[in-house]
C-alpha cells in the first residue's frame, strides 16, 4: 500500500477532505438550527459548490496544461457548452410553468416569435440526453479542433490564441438572438431537475454533493492518466515535443486524447455550475473568463492538479470576499495578488509549500532556458 | 474530521463578515438597504453613478431622520458586470446582510439573473433602467420605462411632427432591441407602414466600426421618403455610432436618430455639435425645468463634487423608486418585504419633472414621456411631451403571445401573467 | 388608447391654430418675434416662414441666433434676448439691434425651443434669404436648402440670381436647386424631363430621393425619365459599392493594425504575450483627453493642433508605463512567458481600476479638431476625413518603425535578439537593455493607436478590452513578432471582415473571419509571414 502511484498521500488527504465537505456541509446547511454555531447559511452552501465546480474546470486546464503544455485561452468554452446543454435539459423541465404558458417552448422564444423548437433543442427534455451532450459536444468539439490543429502541428501561442479564436467566435454566435439559445440572457428561470425543486436546500445540497463527487472523479481519473505509461508521453511532450516524436510517439493522439478529455471534464463543471448559479449566458464564453481560469491554475500550482483546484478556490474565496468587503478597490487587491504571486512564488501557493514531488518535476522544466510553450 | 469542519466554517464565517462588515458588530440597529450595481468591468460605465446616487439618497434620508426611527445603512457589493456573480452577491446581500430592499441591476441578463433569488428569498429589488418588459414579478419594481413609455410615442411623435415613412430599427442584438423592435414593428404595420419601409439591423455589443451600417442608412434614406432611424443601439456602441453619423454628414434635419439607450451621460463622452436635432425618448431630462430638480441637481453636484457631473433618466427612476419604498414602508410600519409589497401599489410620490409617479398594481410606474432633442452643450431640449401620464404596460399590446396577459399583484389576483383569454394565471409557482 | 386619442387631438387644435395664425403674415419683425415662442411647432414654422417674408435685413441674423437656440425668453416680462454663452456667464443681447442688456443668469430665461421641423423651416426661409448674399458660402446653403425643401416659389428668386451668378460652382449648386424646385412646380413636362437631366449628374442622397420620388410622377415622361435616371444611379452605386468595401476594410484594418503593432514588436522579440497592451492604448486615449483638457483651459486657440501635441505626450506616457512594468515586472519572469502573461493580466486590471478611479468610469469627451472632422466624396465614395487621417498616421506609424528596425543600431540589437536570442548575448548585446527597449516602444506605438482610437471610439476605462482579442488575432494570423505579417495582416482581415458585413451581417461577419483565422493557422500554423530560424521553432 505504501507506494500506490494513483493515491499518494497527498490525494488521500484530498478525497478525505472532499468525503467530509460533501458530508459536513449539507448537514451543517439541513439538519443544524438556523443561529446555531454551526449553521451555515444555503448562501454559502451553492457558493462553495459552485467553488467545486471550478475547481474542476482548473482540474482539466491543469490536465492538458500542466501536463502536456497545451495552453488554452478558450477552455471557458467547453464549460459553457456543458452548461448550455445542462440549460437547455432545465429550460424543457420548466415546461408549461414559463410565463407564457407554452408547453414546449421556452419563455424567450415566445415572445421572439418562434413557431416551432429548432432541430437541436430536440431530445434535450431527456435528462439522460443532456448528460449525453454534457459529455460529446463539448468532447466533439474539442476532438475536431483538436484533429485539426494537432494534426497540423499547431503549438505555442498559436495554439493558444486559435483557442481564444474558438471561444470569441462562440461567445459571438451566441449572442445573436437567431441562434435560438435566448441570446445575451442566456437560459435562466430554472425551477427543478429530475423533479427537484432547485430552489429548495436540499436540492442545493444535493448538488453540492454531486459537485464534490464530480471533483473528486475528475481527480481520480486526472492522477490515473497522468501517473499511467501515457501520463509521462505526456509530460515528455510538454518538455520536448518533437523530441518525444522522434522518439517514435504519436505525438497528436496523445495530445489528442488528453484535450478531449479535458474538455469533457469542463463540460461536467459546467453542467453542475449552471443548476447552482441559475444562469447560463454567452458571457461564459468571454476570452477573459478563460484566461482567468489559466490564471487560477498559475497561482494554485501548475502541474500539480491539486494546485489547480487550491487556485480555483482561493482566488474565487478572494473574489468573494473582496467584492464585498471592499467593493471600490477589489481589482487593485486583485491585480496585485496576481503580480506579487507570479513575482515571489513562481510555482503557485502549492508549488511554494510544496512537497518534493514538485521538486523533481521543477527541476526538469527549469532546466530548459526556452520553455515548451 | 474537527478539523475539517472548522475549515469550512471558518470559510463561511469568512463569508458572512466579509459581506456584512460584521454585521451584529454595530451597537446601533438600523435598517440596511444593499445596493447592487456594477462597479468594474463593462457596466460600470453606467451602473457606479447609479451607486453614487443611492448613496446620496439615503444619506439624504438620514439627514431627515432616517426611517422608522432607525438610520438607513446602505451595503454596497461589486457583481462585477459577472451575471452568474449578479445572483451570488444579490443571495449575499439578503442572506448574509439582511438587506430590507436592494436597489440595483442594469442589464436585463442581471435582472434575470437575479429574480429566482428574490422570489425565493422573498426579497424587494427595485430596477431602475428601461427594459423590454415582457415581466411582472411579485418581488420587483420597475421604476424605468416599459417599451409603451419610451418606445411607442416617441413613434408617434416622428410620424405626426416629422412625417416619418420609413424606418430603420438599429440595434444592438440583445433582448432590448430585439423586443423593442419587434413591438414597433408590429405597431407600425398597423399603422400602414409597409415591409419593405421598415430595415431592421442588428450589431454585435460594443460595435465601433459602423462605416458600413451608416452608408446603409444614408442608401436606405434616399428613397424619396422621409426617413428615421430608431436606435436601441446599447451603450458603448453610441459613440462611435454617432461619430460616425457626424461624420458622414447625416444630418437630424434629414434623417433623425431617436434612441432609447441615449442619455445625458452617454452624451458626455461626445462632441454633440454635429448631433444637434438628433433625438432621445426618456421619462426624464436633466434640462427639465421643475424645482424638484434643480434641488436634486445641486444635491447631486455637492454630493460628487464635481458641478460638470450631469444627470440622467435611470437616476430619476431611482429616485422615484426609493422614495416609493421609504413611503410604503412607513405605510406598513414595517420593512417586511410582503406588507410593504402591500402597501406599496398606490403610492404616489413626486417625480423629477415636476409630476407625481404611482406604483401601479404590475408594479411598473406611471410616468410622463418626454422626446428630446440633443443640444450642442450634450443636454437634451424637451420638443414633446405626452399630456398626461403613461402606465408602464408590463405584457405588450403588440405581440401575440402577450397581448392577452395582465398583471395585477393585488389580492385576490395576485398574478403577474394571468391570462385573460383563458382566464388563468400561467406561473403559478408563487 | 387614450394616449392616441389625446394625441389626435392635439394636432387638431395644432392644425387649427395654425389656419388662424395666417392673418399675421404682413406684421412687423418686432410683433412677429413676440410670438416666436408661443404656439406649436406648426404655428411657429408659420410665423418663421413670415418674419423670411418681412424682407426686413434684420430677419436673417435673427433667424440664425434662433436655430443656433441662441434666443431665450426672459421669465419676468417675457422679453426675447439672444443670449451669448461664454463658459458658466450668460449675456444677454436685443435681438434686434445687438445692444448688450447685461450678464443674466442662465436660469433666469428660458429658451425658446426649436425642433427639426422648425429648423428645416429656418433653413428654407435663409435659403429665399441669402441667395443672393455676397458670401459665396451662404450663397451655396441658401442653394443646398432650396434644393431640399424643392420649393417651387424659389423658382423666381433663383433664376434672378442666376443671372448675377458668376461663380461656377455655385452656379451648378442654384441650377440644381432650381432643378428640384421645378420637379415640384406646374410646369411643362420637357422643363420637368431636363431638370431630371440636370440632377442626374449628381449623386448624393438628396438628390437621389427626389429622382426616386419623381418615379412616381403622374406625367410618364417625367416617370420614365426618373426611372432611367435612377437605374444609371443604382448601376454606377453598384460599381461603387466594391471600392466602397475595399475603403471600409483599409480604414478597419488601419486601427487593427495600429492597435496590434506595438503587441507585435514586443511579442515578437520576448516571448512575452502583454496582456496589458489594450490598456496602454487606452492610457494614450486619456492622455488625448487630459491634453485637450489643459489645452481648454489654458490656450484654446491651440485646439486644432492638440493632437499633434497629445501624439508624442502619448507615446511618452505609455511608454513609460510599459519600460515601468518591463523593467518592475516582466525582467523578473524573464523565459517564463506565460508568468508574463499571468502578471500583465494583473497590471491590466490594476490599470483599468486605476484609470477608472481617476478619471471616473464614465466617457470622456475627446473633441475632433476641424481637420478630422465631415467627409468628403469620390464619386459615390464618401470617404471620411478623420478615417484617411488615422490610415494615413497608421501608414506613418508603420513606416516610422520600420525604419527603426532596419536602420538604427537599436534596431538591429532588437532583431538579433528577436532571431536568436543566445546567440545576441554572446555577441555582447545587453538584452535585458534591448528587453526595456522593445518593450518601452510597443507599448509607446500602443499610446499613439489610443491616440487615433480617442478620434472614433469611447474613451473609458474599457477601451484597451476591446481591441485586445482583435489585436491578438492579427499578430497571430500574420506571424508573431514579424511586422509585415502584423500589417498584411490587419489589412486583410479589416477588408474580409468589410466584404462579408453586407451579405452575413456585423456578428455573423466577425465570427466568419474568427473560423477562416483558426482554419487558416491549420494550414500555415506559423502565421502569414513565418519567421525561419532555430530560436522560433522552439
Amino acid at each position: 500500500m505504501k507506494a500506490d502511484p494513483l493515491l499518494d498521500l497527498k490525494s488521500k488527504l484530498f478525497l478525505a477532505l472532499l468525503v467530509a465537505a460533501a458530508i459536513v456541509v449539507p448537514m451543517a446547511n439541513l439538519v443544524a438550527a438556523p443561529g446555531s454555531d454551526f449553521y451555515l447559511p444555503s448562501f454559502a452552501v451553492a457558493l462553495f459548490g459552485k467553488y467545486l465546480t471550478y475547481a474542476l474546470l482548473a482540474l482539466s486546464v491543469d490536465l492538458i496544461w500542466g501536463y502536456c503544455g497545451i495552453l488554452s485561452l478558450g477552455h471557458g468554452a467547453f464549460f459553457a457548452l456543458g452548461g448550455y446543454a445542462m440549460g437547455m435539459h432545465l429550460m424543457r423541465e420548466i415546461g408549461p410553468r414559463g410565463v407564457y404558458g407554452d408547453p414546449v417552448l421556452p419563455d424567450f422564444m415566445v415572445f421572439l416569435d418562434w413557431k416551432e423548437l429548432p432541430w437541436f433543442w430536440w431530445g434535450f427534455d431527456q435528462f439522460w440526453f443532456a448528460c449525453l451532450m454534457v459529455l460529446l459536444v463539448p468532447g466533439g468539439l474539442a476532438f475536431v479542433f483538436g484533429w485539426l490543429a494537432f494534426r497540423s502541428r499547431v503549438t505555442g501561442v498559436y495554439l493558444s490564441i486559435i483557442t481564444q479564436a474558438m471561444t470569441y467566435a462562440l461567445m459571438l454566435a451566441f449572442f445573436r438572438n437567431d441562434m435560438g439559445f435566448g441570446g445575451n440572457n442566456g437560459l435562466t428561470d430554472f425551477r427543478d431537475v429530475l423533479g427537484f425543486d432547485l430552489r429548495s436546500d436540499a436540492t442545493r445540497a444535493g448538488l453540492f454533493v454531486a459537485s464534490a463527487a464530480a471533483l473528486g472523479l475528475g481527480y481520480l481519473l486526472a492522477r490515473r492518466v497522468t501517473t499511467s505509461r501515457a501520463g509521462k508521453v505526456l509530460v515528455s511532450v510538454r518538455d520536448a515535443e518533437a523530441r518525444a516524436r522522434f522518439l517514435g510517439y504519436r505525438v497528436e493522439g496523445y495530445k489528442l486524447m488528453v484535450f478531449t478529455l479535458s474538455a469533457m471534464m469542463a463540460g461536467v463543471a459546467g453542467a453542475l455550475y449552471v443548476p447552482q448559479v441559475g444562469i447560463i449566458n454567452p458571457g461564459e464564453f468571454s476570452p477573459a473568463n478563460s484566461i482567468e481560469i489559466v490564471i487560477w491554475v498559475a497561482v494554485g500550482g501548475r502541474g500539480l492538479l491539486l494546485g489547480a483546484v487550491l487556485g480555483a478556490i482561493l482566488v474565487n474565496g478572494a473574489k468573494t470576499l473582496l467584492t464585498g468587503w471592499v467593493p471600490e478597490i477589489w481589482i487593485f487587491v486583485l491585480g496585485l495578488i496576481f503580480v506579487l504571486v507570479t513575482l515571489f512564488l513562481p510555482k503557485g501557493v502549492l508549488g511554494a509549500f510544496g512537497t518534493l514531488s514538485w521538486r523533481s518535476g521543477g527541476a526538469r522544466r527549469g532546466a530548459s532556458a526556452q520553455p515548451a510553450e | 474530521m474537527k478539523s475539517v469542519n472548522t475549515t469550512i466554517r471558518g470559510l463561511a464565517l469568512a463569508a458572512t463578515l466579509a459581506a456584512g462588515l460584521g454585521a451584529g458588530a454595530k451597537a446601533e440597529e438600523t435598517i440596511k438597504v444593499g445596493i447592487l450595481h456594477s462597479l468594474s468591468g463593462t457596466m460600470a460605465i453606467s451602473e457606479t453613478t447609479l451607486k453614487d446616487v443611492m448613496l446620496m439618497l439615503i444619506e439624504q434620508q438620514n439627514a431627515k431622520g432616517g426611517l422608522l426611527g432607525k438610520k438607513l445603512e446602505a451595503v454596497v457589493v461589486d457583481p462585477a458586470s459577472d451575471w452568474p456573480l449578479f445572483a451570488e452577491k444579490a443571495r449575499e446581500l439578503i442572506e448574509v446582510n439582511g438587506v430590507s430592499a436592494v436597489f440595483g441591476c442594469w442589464t436585463s441578463v442581471s435582472r434575470k439573473s437575479v429574480l429566482p433569488v428574490f422570489e425565493e428569498l422573498n426579497s424587494l429589488l427595485f430596477y431602475p433602467v428601461q427594459y423590454e418588459g415582457e415581466e411582472s414579478q411579485r418581488n420587483v419594481f420597475y421604476t424605468g420605462a416599459a417599451p409603451n413609455q419610451q418606445a411607442i410615442p416617441a413613434v408617434d411623435y416622428l410620424m405626426q411632427e416629422e412625417g416619418v415613412e420609413r424606418w430603420v430599427l438599429a440595434g444592438t442584438d440583445y433582448v432590448y432591441p430585439r423586443t423593442t423592435n419587434k413591438i414597433l414593428e408590429a405597431y407600425l404595420k398597423s399603422h400602414g407602414v409597409a415591409a419593405e419601409d421598415i430595415m431592421v439591423n442588428y450589431t454585435p455589443f460594443g460595435h465601433s466600426d459602423w462605416q458600413t451600417i451608416v452608408a446603409d442608412i444614408k442608401a436606405f434614406g434616399s428613397a424619396g421618403k422621409k426617413t428615421a432611424v430608431v436606435s436601441t443601439i446599447n451603450g458603448d456602441a453610441n459613440v462611435p455610432f454617432y461619430k460616425e453619423l457626424g461624420n458622414q454628414g447625416i444630418e437630424a434635419q434629414d434623417i433623425p436618430v431617436v434612441a432609447f439607450s441615449v442619455g445625458e451621460e452617454e452624451l458626455a463622452g461626445l462632441d454633440t455639435a454635429p448631433l444637434v436635432g438628433h433625438l432621445a425618448a426618456w421619462n426624464y431630462f436633466m434640462s427639465a425645468e421643475a424645482e424638484a430638480n434643480d434641488a436634486f441637481i445641486e444635491a447631486w453636484h455637492a454630493y460628487i463634487g464635481d458641478e460638470t457631473r450631469v444627470t440622467n433618466d435611470p437616476m430619476e427612476a431611482h429616485y422615484i423608486g426609493f422614495q416609493m419604498w421609504v413611503e410604503a414602508v412607513e405605510k406598513a410600519g414595517t420593512t417586511d418585504p410582503d406588507a410593504v409589497i402591500d402597501a406599496i401599489v398606490g403610492v404616489t410620490v413626486p417625480n423629477l419633472t415636476g409630476g407625481y409617479s404611482a406604483m401601479m398594481p404590475n408594479h411598473h410606474i406611471t410616468k410622463p414621456v418626454l422626446v428630446g432633442e440633443i443640444q450642442d452643450d450634450g443636454q437634451f431640449e424637451t420638443v414633446w411631451e405626452t399630456s398626461g401620464l403613461v402606465v408602464g404596460d408590463a405584457w405588450s399590446d403588440y405581440l401575440p403571445d402577450s397581448k392577452d396577459l395582465i398583471s395585477d399583484w393585488r389580492a385576490p389576483m395576485s398574478c403577474g401573467n394571468f391570462n385573460t383569454a383563458t382566464g388563468t394565471c400561467s406561473s403559478a409557482a408563487n | 388608447m387614450l394616449l392616441r386619442f389625446l394625441l389626435a387631438a392635439a394636432t387638431i387644435a395644432v392644425f387649427i391654430a395654425a389656419g388662424s395664425l395666417l392673418p399675421a403674415r404682413a406684421a412687423s419683425l418686432e410683433t412677429l418675434l413676440a410670438e416666436l415662442p408661443e404656439g406649436g411647432y406648426d404655428e411657429r414654422a408659420a410665423v418663421v416662414t413670415a418674419i423670411a417674408g418681412t424682407g426686413d435685413d434684420r430677419a436673417v441674423a435673427l433667424l440664425e441666433a434662433l436655430a443656433e437656440g441662441d434666443l431665450r425668453q426672459m421669465k419676468d416680462g417675457g422679453q426675447i434676448v439672444r443670449v451669448v454663452r461664454e463658459g458658466r456667464t450668460h449675456t444677454a443681447f436685443d435681438p434686434l439691434t445687438g445692444a448688450e442688456i447685461g450678464e443674466i443668469s442662465s436660469r433666469a430665461a428660458s429658451k425658446i425651443r426649436v425642433n427639426n421641423k422648425l429648423r428645416r423651416a429656418i433653413a428654407a426661409a435663409l435659403g429665399q434669404l441669402t441667395l443672393a448674399s455676397p458670401d459665396r458660402a451662404r450663397r451655396l446653403a441658401a442653394a443646398a436648402s432650396v434644393l431640399k425643401t424643392g420649393d417651387p416659389e424659389q423658382i423666381e428668386a433663383l433664376d434672378a440670381a442666376l443671372e448675377t451668378e458668376t461663380d461656377p460652382e455655385v452656379r451648378t449648386a442654384f441650377m440644381d436647386a432650381r432643378a428640384a424646385a421645378v420637379l415640384n412646380a406646374a410646369r411643362p413636362t420637357a422643363e420637368k424631363v431636363a431638370a431630371i437631366a440636370q440632377l442626374a449628374g449628381r449623386n448624393d442622397p438628396q438628390v437621389l430621393s427626389i429622382i426616386t420620388a419623381a418615379t412616381t410622377s403622374d406625367e410618364p415622361a417625367v416617370a420614365a425619365a426618373a426611372a432611367d435616371a435612377l437605374d444609371r444611379i443604382e448601376q454606377a452605386r453598384a460599381a461603387w459599392g466594391a471600392v466602397q468595401n475595399v475603403w471600409y476594410g483599409l480604414s478597419l484594418g488601419s486601427v487593427l493594425m495600429l492597435a496590434a503593432i506595438g503587441l507585435a514588436i514586443s511579442f515578437g522579440v520576448m516571448g512575452v504575450i502583454n496582456m496589458a497592451h489594450g490598456e496602454l492604448v487606452m492610457l494614450g486615449a486619456y492622455t488625448t483627453f487630459a491634453v485637450q483638457e489643459l489645452i481648454r483651459s489654458f490656450a484654446p486657440g491651440l485646439f486644432e493642433v492638440s493632437l499633434l501635441i497629445a501624439a508624442p505626450l502619448a507615446f511618452l506616457v505609455a511608454g513609460a508605463v510599459g519600460v515601468g512594468i518591463e523593467r518592475g515586472v516582466c525582467r523578473y519572469l524573464h523565459g517564463r512567458p506565460l508568468e508574463t502573461l499571468l502578471a500583465t493580466w494583473g497590471i491590466s486590471l490594476i490599470l483599468q481600476q486605476t484609470v477608472r478611479s481617476i478619471f471616473g468610469p464614465t466617457n470622456q469627451q475627446v473633441g475632433n479638431p476641424d481637420w478630422m472632422s465631415g467627409a468628403f466624396e469620390i464619386g459615390q465614395l464618401t470617404i471620411t476625413w478623420n478615417r484617411l487621417w488615422i490610415l494615413l498616421f497608421a501608414l506613418a506609424v508603420f513606416a516610422l518603425l520600420l525604419l527603426i528596425l532596419k536602420r538604427t543600431p537599436a534596431g538591429l540589437q532588437m532583431r538579433a535578439v528577436t532571431q536568436n536570442r543566445r546567440m545576441a548575448e554572446a555577441m555582447g548585446i545587453r538584452s535585458g537593455w534591448v528587453d526595456a527597449l522593445t518593450f518601452g516602444l510597443g507599448a509607446g506605438i500602443a499610446g499613439l493607436a489610443g491616440v487615433a482610437l480617442s478620434q472614433i471610439d469611447n474613451v473609458s476605462p474599457n477601451l484597451g478590452q476591446s481591441y485586445i482579442v482583435d489585436s491578438f488575432m492579427v499578430v497571430v494570423f500574420g506571424g508573431v513578432g514579424n511586422l509585415w505579417g502584423a500589417f498584411a495582416g490587419a489589412f486583410t482581415l479589416g477588408i474580409v471582415n468589410k466584404f462579408l458585413e453586407p451579405y452575413a451581417g456585423a456578428v455573423l461577419a466577425k465570427v466568419l473571419v474568427l473560423v477562416f483565422i483558426i482554419l487558416f493557422i491549420q494550414r500555415r500554423p506559423r502565421g502569414l509571414f513565418a519567421l525561419k530560424g532555430r530560436a522560433v521553432e522552439s
